[in-house]
């Protein structure tokens, strides 16, 4: 059974970040990847897709963007090469193909199985991310067979798909990015709205990541706000990595997108929406209100504000057995997949409780998660300060068990 | 003194909620509550609604006193009209779930209020629930709460208090999302 310091798993962003801390000091790590470097980044993006922060932010430990275009959004293609050339220039010690099928505690360390053999560590660091398999609603089993159903991580292009009528449930950056390309390719488009964050792609004259950034709301600390199970559950900006374009609910449906209610229910194939629309539009425009209020406190004068979001009549039911809707877009999240953690750190929702990335578990960490230890811990420029900040962590914890050993052996 | 120094008191125990939140994180179990109430029919379209238990925290629980509702239909209808229709008490429990949800964030967020009024206004169409059209529904076709409110706070404060007190409502829970109800005979 080989031995390390520390077994990361996943060589995401993440996993990467993390592996280039520990090498800066020199702790025997290796980075076990299921797939290739940025396996999600090629396998699970739809053919347009584009980062949503802009390139000047793609920042890596010991990495920052310079090229020619700092206000652009990559690709996801491109974010698989940046990856690649940051795995490359760190030297990571990632073994592609190896999938982890259990991780368990054992003594003061950890037995990591996967299809290529074991290992063992005293430190494991969880970067396998936070969006690993769609988190689809129990209602799509009641969806009529003859209707399509895509989730973002499986969606290309529209070429794809049936002609016809789509739902797209879930107006975070996937659904209204997904409503809106498929809505140009001359499909009737429904979106199913639940509670959202809406975002201008700019604000003042920069984009709006920069004033977030610039105002220090990104680097808002997990042990700071007043509500951190929400603040986590936060569902993703509307935005679209696309230069000065804003696409709000407003230039949806303006454009032809009729929208809905939250998808609540389906019976006898007949879809039911939730007659909240109004209430969640209004939630959202006050907090994007606070928002920009909030940065312009930060940077002094007033800068312009958006018209409230208008809530056409919206339909609250949709026949799905009558031919009008042909294919079903789950745009409704992701949620990670560590069904093959055999330690007992999870919450009654499933989830892995930790503190800052820390779990109860001493030696065992999570990464990547959202506002995992700052509010910009789902961005990949979180990744960095998450890292630096866990691999510090993970020292003490390694000098500790060495301490440990001193006094046994004494 | 200032007026900052007074403390915000809407009447509402912020802390015992607060409380029985955190509580929740320890035994879950106590969060699943029963709500009841039995109807009796007394004659032509009245009726009277006892309320008296309901069961939560983990054991059953009693109102100080039975409240009884007389439920009845107006003369219009040829009825007695000995008590509201059973519409509207639906208005009368969305505008009472509202309202207390206001005075609940509003202290949570140290906003005094002053007055709070909600008018309630539901459209409906008798050819629903008459049976003569078959397109139209026998519930509300929609359903307006307008609220005038008076207290320490910004316009945009006190929109953001009605609209997180939306968000906390059960009734508008209920109404805005379907619901599955059994109703069988014994």
């Amino acid at each position: 059974m080989p031995d390390t310091t520390t077994v990361i798993i996943g060589a995401g962003h993440c996993g990467l970040a993390m592996s280039h801390c520990l090498a800066a000091r020199s702790v025997d790590h290796v980075v076990l990847e299921r797939g290739q470097v940025a396996n999600s980044w090629r396998t699970q993006r739809w053919d347009s897709l584009r980062l949503l922060t802009p390139n000047w932010m793609t920042r890596l430990p010991g990495y920052a963007y310079r090229g020619t275009d700092p206000d652009g959004y990559l690709s996801a293609r491109q974010v698989t090469a940046m990856l690649e050339d940051y795995a490359v220039a760190s030297a990571a010690p990632v073994l592609t193909g190896t999938t982890v099928t259990s991780v368990r505690a054992v003594g003061r360390g950890y037995v990591v199985q996967t299809d290529q053999g074991t290992w063992r560590a005293p430190t494991v660091v969880l970067a396998c991310g936070a969006a690993t398999v769609p988190a689809v609603p129990a209602l799509a089993g009641l969806v009529p067979d003859k209707i399509t159903a895509v989730t973002p991580g499986g969606y290309r292009n529209p070429g794809e798909l049936p002609p016809g009528g789509v739902l797209v449930v879930g107006a975070s950056a996937s659904g209204i990015q997904l409503a809106d390309e498929l809505h140009r390719s001359g499909r009737p488009v429904t979106l199913a709205v639940g509670e959202h964050v809406r975002m201008p792609r700019t604000y003042r004259g920069r984009d709006i990541l920069w004033w977030l950034d610039a105002c220090g709301l990104l680097d808002q600390r997990y042990d700071q706000v007043d509500d951190l199970a929400r603040a986590r559950r936060l569902p993703s900006m509307q935005l679209v990595g696309s230069p000065g374009r804003t696409v709000d609910l407003n230039a949806l449906s303006s454009a032809g997108v009729r929208l809905a209610g939250r998808l609540a229910g389906i019976r006898e194939g007949v879809a039911q929406f939730s007659g909240s629309l109004p209430n969640v539009c209004a939630l959202a425009d006050l907090k994007l209100g606070r928002l920009l209020n909030t940065i312009d406190t930060w940077a002094g004068a007033a800068g312009e504000r958006f018209a409230p979001t208008i809530v056409p009549t919206v339909p609250l039911g949709l026949d799905l057995r009558s031919g009008e809707i042909s294919t079903i877009v789950w745009a409704t999240g992701y949620r990670p997949d560590l069904s093959w953690l055999d330690i007992p750190v999870f919450d009654r929702g499933g989830r892995v409780a930790h503190d800052g990335g820390v779990t109860a578990c001493p030696g065992l960490y999570l990464i990547g998660m959202p506002f995992l230890r700052r509010r910009k811990s789902s961005l990949i420029d979180g990744a960095a300060d998450d890292s630096a900040e866990l691999t510090m962590h993970l020292a003490g914890h390694l000098d500790a068990l060495a301490g440990h050993r001193e006094r046994s052996a004494s | 003194m200032t007026a900052t120094e007074i403390p915000v008191d809407n009447g509402v125990n912020v802390e015992a909620l607060l409380g029985v939140r955190d509580a929740l994180a320890d035994t879950p179990e106590i969060a699943q509550f029963q709500w009841r109430s039995t109807v009796s029919w007394v004659n032509g379209t009245h009726s009277r609604s006892d309320v008296e238990t309901f069961y939560g925290f983990g054991e059953e629980q009693q109102h100080h006193t039975t409240f009884s509702h007389e439920i009845d239909h107006p003369l219009q209808f040829a009825a007695q009209d000995t008590g509201v229709t059973p519409v509207e008490y639906v208005l009368v429990a969305l505008g009472g779930c509202l309202t207390a949800g206001v005075a609940a964030v509003a202290q949570q967020r140290s906003i005094q209020l002053r007055s709070v009024r909600a008018t309630l206004a539901a459209e409906m169409d008798l050819h629903g629930i008459l049976g003569a059209d078959p397109d139209v529904r026998n519930g509300f076709s929609g359903l307006t709460v307008s609220y005038q409110i008076d207290a320490d706070a910004t316009a945009e404060e006190i929109r953001a208090l009605v609209a997180q007190s939306q968000k906390r409502s059960a009734v508008y829970d209920i109404l805005t999302n379907p619901t599955s109800v059994t109703v069988d005979v014994s």
